[in-house]
């Protein structure tokens, strides 16, 4: 699996269940800033490709845009207008950021890379190789909005497997996070094993690999719905959002 | 870390998996789908067998749906029957989605087994889901979606009726007429089933539906019946799943609808069980198994009234070997008799 350079999300993100949007508004600065690098975490890959396919922004000024967009919006409070009962926070965020992408345009102003502000480390270079493995230069600027979602559930579900991974790490829970990775982030290059293949492979009997499996993804589904709660503004929108990525309502 | 499209594709669909609560369950791959629920291979730590999980799908796990499939396992429960997949549990996953546990079955759906067994291996399979329906029916329960994809025909030659996610309950079951302390009597005889329609016609007439209604079409077209079709829920009763019968008949024996190369006899079992009018129907599944048993039997069956020359043909293919041996005795006699006389 390709190594990034940059933020790992089970670090980065907050352990408790507030919402980080909410958060980006409270009195002390190490909170608001806590829960700016927990959004900057789940969402610059998004901002990333939503500028290069909706803009088509070349990757290295979409990198400074990106990067941009986030210290403004931190600095200015972008996000402190996001009402939850109008939209959800994602469909604000893209708002706010065609918002910046429009100014930047008018004002032709190329921004030099890393002027002014702070850069943050992330791996721009893995979201652009994603970008071309997945065929999105060729898909219209009409389906960049899908894309800003894709991406964005891509982020959540990588964030939460980083997550995942770092708990175990260390633990008796090792070997289940291995059966894991070796069965549910099988990539297409390589084939993914059956349960009796991995089970031999692994030393272990059938019943202890789907064990591990079962295990693995209800962690992997209490962390991403963690995460989720911790993105959205509402309830509602959690709610909602919990519906359309894994089909099903919360009760 | 970056995950590609087809892993982040692979994860999306795995955690749509249903996860039951508790550690007593593992699901494993899906084995089934049907248009509410999926229904997942499990294996049961607790006993240490396979199980069958069916689970609310994500996409219609609605209030309505959840009642359903809630109800579903309940009427499941309540039918204890060879030809009813038992229920082991109930209960709500972590995500409010109702699921039931039930026996992992395996076998052949109806239409496949049709394709390579005899005409009366077919007609005896059946038979059997007449007995099972009836069985139903006098417990109070409508099944209302009567097809061969319904109906399994496993290693053994057990045959069971399975999805009872629109049954209706229509009336006064015996199940419910039981001792006051949950025993319900022994099942009664096929042969003679009271129709159940006619007895809750009698006491207080249809029972509502709590769950579907007026106007809502469930069901399978070519399985359906009239009244079923007419977004009536209230018309379904037990000659509703006769006519259902009557089309699985049609189905396995002719193939597609209007098939001809099946015998009048026969024939004439489907048409009277697919009549559009309910009351021209076999009045219960018992009946209607009646009838295919003295077809199978070659006896002349109440659908149909044959010609003398077909009666005549039938009576020599039942007693053939007979009525040859006694032909046979008879020339031999003539013959003797009349070689003495000449």
């Amino acid at each position: 699996m390709p190594q990034h350079s940059g933020r790992t999300g089970g670090r980065a993100f907050p352990t408790t269940r507030r919402s980080v949007v909410e958060a980006t508004r409270d009195e002390n600065a190490d909170v608001r800033r806590a829960a700016f690098e927990a959004l900057v975490s789940a969402y610059w890959r998004s901002v990333y490709s939503h500028l290069r396919m909706k803009w088509r922004a070349q990757p290295a000024d979409a990198e400074d845009l990106a990067q941009e967009f986030f210290a403004r919006a931190m600095a200015r409070g972008f996000f402190d207008a996001y009402d939850p009962e109008r939209a959800r926070f994602r469909t604000f965020l893209r708002t706010c950021l065609d918002r910046f992408a429009t100014n930047a345009r008018r004002n032709e102003r190329r921004l030099k890379r890393g002027g002014g502000t702070a850069a943050l480390p992330l791996d721009f270079a893995g979201a652009e190789r994603d970008l071309a493995a997945s065929g999105a230069g060729a898909a219209p600027e009409t389906e960049s909005d899908a894309w800003f979602d894709r991406e964005w559930v891509r982020g959540l579900f990588a964030e939460a497997v980083e997550a995942l991974r770092a708990e175990c790490a260390g633990t008796p829970r090792a070997i289940r996070f291995q059966v894991f990775e070796r069965h549910d982030l099988a990539q297409a290059e390589t084939p993914r094993p059956s349960y009796r293949a991995l089970g031999e492979e692994l030393g272990l009997p059938v019943t202890q690999v789907t064990n591990h499996l079962a295990w693995a993804r209800r962690e992997l589904r209490r962390l991403l719905l963690e995460r989720l709660r911790a993105l959205s503004g509402s309830d509602a929108e959690f709610r909602a959002e919990a519906e359309d990525l894994f089909g099903v309502r919360i009760p | 870390m970056t995950l590609p499209e087809d892993a982040l594709a692979h994860l999306q669909r795995v955690l749509q998996t249903a996860e039951p609560p508790g550690d007593r369950y593992t699901l494993q791959e899906p084995v089934g789908q049907g248009g509410m629920g999926t229904v997942y291979r499990a294996f049961d730590r607790a006993l240490g067998r396979d199980v069958a999980i069916k689970v609310l799908r994500g996409d219609v796990a609605d209030a309505e749906a959840a009642v359903r499939l809630e109800r579903e396992a309940r009427i499941l429960a309540r039918l204890e029957h060879p030809g009813i997949v038992p229920v082991h549990d109930v209960g709500v996953l972590a995500d409010g989605r109702v699921f039931y546990v039930m026996k992992l079955v395996r076998g052949r759906r109806l239409q496949e087994f049709a394709r390579s067994a005899s005409r009366s291996d077919v007609l005896r399979v059946v038979l059997r889901v007449c007995e099972t329906v009836g069985f139903a029916h006098a417990h109070g329960v409508v099944h209302r979606d009567l097809k061969p994809s319904n109906i399994m025909v496993g290693a053994f030659g057990e045959v069971l009726v399975l999805d009872w996610g629109i049954a209706r309950v229509v009336g006064i079951g015996r199940a419910a007429a039981g001792d006051g302390a949950g025993n319900g009597p022994p099942p009664p005889p096929v042969g003679g089933l009271t129709s159940v329609t006619s007895a809750g016609d009698a006491a207080t007439g249809p029972a509502p539906d709590p769950v579907t209604a007026p106007g809502t079409v469930l069901g399978t077209p070519g399985f359906m019946a009239p009244e079923q079709a007419q977004g009536q829920p209230g018309l379904a009763d037990a000659r509703t799943d006769v006519y259902g019968l009557g089309a699985i008949l049609r189905a396995v024996v002719a193939g597609e609808p209007g098939g001809q190369s099946a015998p009048r006899p026969l024939a004439a079992i489907w048409a009277r069980a697919l009549s559009a009018d309910p009351t021209a129907r076999y009045p219960s599944a018992a009946d209607l198994g009646a009838d295919i048993t003295r077809f199978l039997d070659a006896q002349p069956v109440t659908a149909y009234r044959e010609p003398f020359h077909e009666r005549a043909g039938r009576v020599f293919r039942k007693y053939e070997t007979a009525i040859i041996l006694v032909l046979t005795y008879l020339a031999v006699r003539l013959l003797f008799l009349a070689m003495r006389g000449f």
